[in-house]
């Protein structure tokens, strides 16, 4: 019989189980993962690609591998978490999954080990694309270091998410997640250096999580003062708190407004 | 009449909630005890959700108690003794319905295994497929199916039949009375009043965030004393309205219908008065008319 003793590695497999599923679904799921997957990498293939062949040196080829590598991230953040949590609370699924004895927080690791697969799955096309189309040169050390930012890249971003997927509708959350999604990477020097856009973006740049996270891959690759490492971690970091409480506090006043 | 004394597995006690200003449960008492499956009714808003809810560790009373197997609901410990089927599961489309079972069963300390639970909810064939390619008599069979994966020692089940066929229907009935058999405490709300007549060991009636009464399925019908009398006749319902016994009288396609206290005396006058009368039924009132009109008088 049941008893209140739960095994650890018992518990251990519900994580597991969650996370492993939670991928599945939404590698069947095409309106996730053809954006995810694709975009990042054609435009790397167009910007980095077939408009950087006509510049020389591999500086913008190196550039916008690091990225179209947070652009890629971001999205499977914003979208892994804000569209879902958003759907899934709209729909009841969460207030089933509370019910039933699920481990606490089982459901954000799943979603966090989900983006973190595709975040991978992305690093790897733009890497191979980077490596062998643009001519991208890197030291074993750098490539292993900008597969780590993206990767932890996530956890920002699937803050962001999950704050835009407890605040609004599953019907509207596609459409705000896009709102949040291409103006800020494109602001933040993500799609083209920000040397080449006006001065005035640049300025305003630092304003938005995806610029901070930009020049930490940036600074692995040297292009970047590594002095200011810390500060980005430190903003990214915030970002990543005050999200998620924001989030929380959302969830919990959801909570009091109950059923009829 | 069976009042157990069989091991207490849930209760409420004086329990209280709002929202805001709107009261939705007023000093509400219910046990839910092993092996016995209470039916919660009630109309739209009468609060059973709320109910299901505080039992679940969804919501908090502001007032009153709730506990599950002695704890608070909220008890992981306790929860994992519980299964659970809401109205809306909104369970994700591409999710399998094998994958769903296997997740959950893995909150649990001693599940059944998947052919077991694919067996009791009827799933055999279906464990590969997307829950969004399901009729939705098979994606209700996928939820029950969660709820009981986990042996649960109390099963609460929230309108579990809605749209279901008949034969699907029946075939729950059927599994929920067998783990009732097993030593299940089972907690059903429902709008089929003919399923709590069916299943229910003990019904309790809540309107407006109370409970209006509480008993047996007979016990509740009891409450109506009424009979109703139905028969074809010359006699005009105005005349028959005016006899002592009787509540009400009219005139339905043809028929006289009448409401009365007690049948007995009323159909000797109208046999003595019209020896023509024909098709003579006298009915007791169901779980129906006893519900109608318990939660109008509160009302």
């Amino acid at each position: 019989m049941s008893t209140g003793k739960f095994p650890t590695a018992r518990l251990l497999r519900c994580y597991a189980l969650e996370g492993k599923y939670e991928f599945l679904r939404l590698l069947r799921t095409h309106s996730f993962v053809l954006p995810s997957l694709l975009f990042p990498a054609m435009f790397y293939l167009l910007f980095g690609v077939v408009l950087g062949a006509r510049r020389g040196g591999g500086e913008l080829q190196a550039y916008l591998l690091a990225t179209y590598g947070i652009f890629g991230v971001m999205g499977v953040a914003l979208f892994g978490f804000g569209v879902t949590i958003a759907i899934e609370r709209e729909r009841g699924f969460l207030t089933l999954k509370r019910a039933l004895p699920m481990p606490p927080g089982a459901l954000l690791f799943a979603k966090l080990a989900m983006a973190m697969i595709f975040a991978t799955i992305i690093s790897l096309i733009l890497a191979t694309l980077a490596a062998t189309l643009a001519g991208v040169l890197l030291d074993p050390a750098q490539w292993l270091l900008l597969f780590a930012v993206n990767v932890l890249g996530v956890v920002p971003f699937a803050a962001i998410g999950l704050c835009i997927g407890t605040l609004v509708s599953g019907q509207a959350a596609p459409a705000i997640v896009n709102l949040v999604y291409l103006p800020m990477s494109f602001l933040s020097g993500l799609w083209m250096p920000l040397s080449v856009l006006p001065d005035a973006i640049g300025r305003f740049a630092p304003v938005w999580p995806s610029y901070h996270l930009g020049r930490i891959s940036l600074a692995v690759l040297g292009q970047e003062d590594s002095g200011g490492v810390p500060g980005h971690v430190a903003v990214l970091l915030a970002t990543t708190l005050g999200c998620f409480l924001l989030a929380r506090r959302q969830l919990a006043n959801a909570e009091q407004v109950g059923p009829g | 009449m069976n009042i157990s004394h069989a091991a207490v597995t849930a209760e409420l006690r004086g329990v209280g909630k709002r929202y805001g200003r709107q009261t939705a449960l007023d000093g509400v008492d219910l046990v839910l005890r092993a092996g016995e499956l209470t039916a919660l009714l009630g109309p739209n808003g009468a609060g059973k959700s709320t109910a299901v809810g505080l039992l679940l560790g969804l919501l908090q009373a502001d007032s009153g108690v709730a506990t599950l197997f002695g704890r608070s609901p909220h008890a992981l410990s306790s929860r994992r003794r519980s299964g659970v089927m809401l109205q809306s599961a909104g369970i994700p489309d591409a999710s399998k319905v094998g994958e769903l079972l296997e997740v959950t069963r893995s909150y649990y300390a001693d599940p059944c295994s998947m052919a077991e639970c694919a067996s009791t909810a009827g799933l055999e064939g279906l464990l590969d497929r997307r829950y969004g390619r399901l009729s939705g008599g098979q994606q209700r069979r996928v939820q029950f199916a969660l709820a009981i994966c986990g042996r649960p020692r109390v099963l609460f089940l929230d309108e579990p039949t809605t749209g279901l066929d008949i034969e699907s229907r029946q075939g729950l009935w059927r599994a929920i009375r067998t783990r009732v058999e097993q030593g299940c405490a089972v907690m059903l709300t429902t709008h089929y009043l003919e399923e709590a007549e069916a299943l229910a060991d003990r019904v309790v009636v809540l309107n407006r965030g109370r409970v209006v009464a509480f008993g047996s399925v007979g016990e509740i019908r009891a409450h109506v004393a009424q009979r109703r009398i139905r028969c074809i006749s010359h006699l005009s319902a105005e005349h028959v309205a005016a006899w002592p016994e009787v509540r009400h009288a009219s005139l339905e396609s043809g028929r006289l219908q009448i409401v009365v206290d007690s049948a007995e005396g009323v159909v000797r006058r109208l046999l003595a008065e019209d020896a023509e009368l024909g098709e003579l039924e006298v009915q007791r009132a169901g779980l129906a008319e006893a519900f109608i009109e318990l939660t109008r008088e509160a009302a």
